[in-house]
């Protein structure tokens, strides 16, 4: 983390020394029935107390969603069974579920991760909310000064509909895909960011302190525009599994970078290993404009993600970062697409991934260079490390190319944690176990070092934990 | 009281090809031995094999550190007792720092709870860097070293001299070195040897695996081992040394009936 961006952490208050604290305010409760249909959405939107056209746009998303096929390719999804999820619980219903009923291995691994009390409850979904307030409030008041709006986006619609009319949806349309359908028809929660033209954000923006009743929402709906000119870091997620009871989540982002702008996009996503998380992430970069997505997957059942990065106009850049590790029981679908629809346009992808006790990983990306868009770059790394003969690691490139004058690299590597590196280290005293945690976290160092501080520190001790075994 | 490592009628095969086939060695705590012998006699096979290394089978014989059964222990396990090898060809580990390596393995190897450790088991990160840099100044590295990744892309010589400053730092009570002056240039030849030299003491005992006397000017061994066919053949003092320089391998060969 750079040093004016830790200080202005500082500045706001935002540091591990601040004050946890419980709300008891009593919310109204609501959870609808199982299944989807109008009603269940209508009613959603009541509750919600939203504007028609949101309302409308909704239903229309949820027709796409009745005609769309299952999905077919990527992981196996036949044991999800959409009449038997809920499709809008209020987070205040999600209370209910005592501390008890969190299973021990995730409370052990809060332990481990040192994560401290009031915070657990939070993460696990229990209890009162986490008291964030007071840092979420201090950040509200110092980016309302330079213009910089950070709300959630149920929030949002109400507050600033003619900037979320505009672009909602125009990034990912619901007709994009299944999932894109299904988020647009029964969306809640995720965040709205502003940054007007020249402003640069000086310190990440964390989904983490935006407190709102649908923090942890199933069908997170994200939308950021980056004004001309202007810089942003989000970072959404956390390293400690994520408890839910919910098997299935699928967020939809939608990113706009300007003429000039830059922005970068963390996730760390760490789920349970009952959920499918089946998430749409796509940016459209304008003239000159940087998007960099920096995802790390842990967790989960099955993850189905590509982070994409629609290069429209001359200069424009997209990075993709993404680190995957699938343990026993768990797939990950990670990887990334890029399409340069614009003339001189560059980008490049680094996909890690990790496949441990029968986990399988692959890579499935796109490459896409337009007709006429002459002059485009874009360079492509995948490394899979496998550490164990059950596992098992695919990858899935396609590349299709319009224009001749472009130059594309694709490298792959598969490789396995070597006997000479074992040794090496085992005889410098490390056990076995400390040996290839060394290597695995030496493996996706590159995407650890682009991390801010906290979560990198949090992400070498998950890490530690994924080799121990003792999670998930 | 010194400590010994005994070998005793050690057989080491390789993909079920023996390569060590009956060898004698003994070394003490204190005490500096050469081994010498032609490419591909075995000398980096013996080292690996008394270090744990699972590709190269022990089949029979005994190797007694200190009274205990060396042959039984993990590679971790024989670093704990005292025991350390320095590599011909050292592993590149990317992504993991020199610094962040080293801190682990110390750890390791003095023991937790050593010296006012942490919880962690980490030894102080304070006193750790302290050191670091020490011995580093002493080794005439950069203080950059110790963030670059371990022997990721490090020229020969950087390699040769993070094993050296490895020994500085685990201070072990039994080194081999296996050609850790090939590769090197002149002075760096000196700047190793002056280093090893200056580490050596009544709590180190060193078997140096080397082709030229010109490490052993610095350091100089009381006992010089020849290795052929598997078997250490002949055993000296200096002298020794002298006689290979002059005349090589082909009359030791003679003498003892071996073919090339
Ligand atoms: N990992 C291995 N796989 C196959 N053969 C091996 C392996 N290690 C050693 N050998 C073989 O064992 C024999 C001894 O090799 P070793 O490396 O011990 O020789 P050395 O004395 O160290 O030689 P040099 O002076 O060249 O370093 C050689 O024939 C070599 O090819
Ligand atoms: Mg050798």
């Amino acid at each position: 983390m750079a040093n004016s961006e830790k200080n202005a952490m500082e500045e706001l208050g935002i540091s591990k020394e601040y004050q946890y604290g419980f709300h008891d305010d009593i919310e109204p409760t609501f959870k609808s029935r199982k299944g989807l249909d109008e009603e269940v959405i209508n009613q959603m939107c009541d509750i919600k107390g939203e504007p028609d056209w949101m309302r409308q746009y909704r239903l229309e998303a949820y027709k796409i969603f009745k005609q769309k096929p299952m999905t077919k390719w990527g992981g196996d999804l036949s044991q999800l069974d959409f009449d038997d999820i809920y499709y809008y619980v209020k987070a205040s219903d999600r209370s209910e579920r005592s501390w008890d009923d969190v299973p021990d291995d995730i409370k052990k691994t809060f332990d481990r991760l040192g994560i401290p009390e009031a915070e657990r409850k939070f993460l696990a979904g229990v209890g009162a909310q986490y008291d964030s307030e007071v840092v979420y409030h201090n950040i509200v008041e110092e980016l309302d000064k330079i213009g910089v709006v950070f709300l959630d986006t149920d929030t949002a619609v109400k507050e600033y509909p003619d900037l979320v009319k505009k672009y909602f949806g125009t990034i990912i349309p619901s007709a994009d895909n299944q999932f894109a359908a299904l988020n647009s028809a029964v969306w809640s929660g995720g965040s709205f960011v502003y940054v007007p033209p020249g402003v640069k954000v000086e310190y990440p923006l964390q989904a983490y302190f935006r407190i709102n009743s649908e923090n942890m929402g199933q069908f997170e709906r994200t939308l950021i525009i980056a004004d001309e000119g202007s810089q942003v870091h989000y970072v959404e997620g956390c390293t400690a599994p994520t408890f839910s009871s919910e098997s299935l989540h699928s967020a939809v982002v939608e990113i706009v970078c300007m003429k000039g702008s830059r922005v970068r996009y963390t996730t760390i996503q760490n789920w349970a290993n009952n959920v499918y998380n089946l998430v749409t992430k796509r940016a459209f970069a304008y003239e000159d404009a940087q998007m960099e997505w920096v995802d790390g997957n842990l967790g989960s059942k099955l993850t189905m993600k590509y982070p994409s990065v629609y290069m429209m106009e001359p200069g424009a850049r997209g990075d993709i970062l993404s680190i995957a590790f699938a343990s026993k029981g768990q797939h990950q679908d990670a990887g990334a697409k890029v399409y340069h629809c614009a003339p001189h346009t560059t980008s490049q992808i680094t996909s890690k991934s990790i496949s441990k006790d029968g986990g399988r990983s692959s890579y499935r990306g796109w490459v896409d260079v337009a007709k006429g868009a002459k002059g485009c770059k874009s360079h492509v790394v995948c490394d899979a490390l496998i550490l164990d003969k059950d596992s098992r690691s695919d990858t899935y490139p396609v590349i299709e190319i319009g224009e001749n004058d472009t130059n594309i690299e694709h490298e792959a590597r598969v490789s396995k944690i070597g006997e000479e590196q074992l040794f090496y280290l085992m005889s410098r005293g490390l056990s076995e176990e400390e040996a290839s945690t060394m290597i695995v976290n030496g493996f996706i160092e590159p995407l650890v070092k682009e991390l801010p501080m906290e979560y990198a520190v949090e992400m070498n001790r998950l890490i530690q934990l994924q080799m121990e075994g003792s999670v998930g | 009281m010194s400590k010994d490592l005994t070998i005793r009628d050690l057989h080491i095969s390789v993909q079920g090809k023996p390569i060590i086939k009956g060898l004698n060695l003994s070394v003490q705590q204190g005490e500096i031995h050469a081994l010498m012998g032609p490419n591909g006699s075995g000398k980096s096979t013996l080292a690996k094999g008394l270090m744990g290394h699972p590709l190269y089978e022990v089949d029979s014989g005994e190797v007694i550190f200190d009274g205990i059964d060396v042959l039984e222990l993990e590679p971790n396990e024989r670093a704990k007792l005292g025991l350390f090898l320095a590599f011909q060809y050292p592993t590149a580990i990317p992504g993991v720092s020199l610094a962040n390596f080293l801190r682990l393995a110390v750890s390791a190897v003095r023991g937790k709870g050593a010296n006012g450790s942490e919880k962690d088991g980490l030894i102080p990160m304070r006193e750790f860097r302290r050191e670091l840099r020490e011995k580093m100044q002493q080794l005439g590295v950069d203080d950059s070293f110790a963030r670059r990744y371990l022997n990721d892309g490090f020229s020969g010589g950087e390699m040769k001299r993070a094993e050296i400053l490895q020994l500085a730092m685990l201070e072990p009570k039994i080194a081999i070195l296996d050609e850790t002056d090939s590769g090197l240039d002149i002075d760096a030849v000196r700047i190793v040897g002056e280093s090893i030299s200056q580490l050596i003491g009544p709590d180190l005992g060193v078997l140096i695996i080397t082709h030229y006397p010109r490490l052993l000017d610095y350091i100089r061994p009381q006992f010089v081992h020849i290795l052929l066919d598997g078997r250490v053949v002949e055993s000296g003092g200096w002298e020794l040394t002298q006689v290979l320089e002059a005349e090589g391998y082909d009359p030791i060969r003679e003498k003892h009936g071996i073919a090339e």
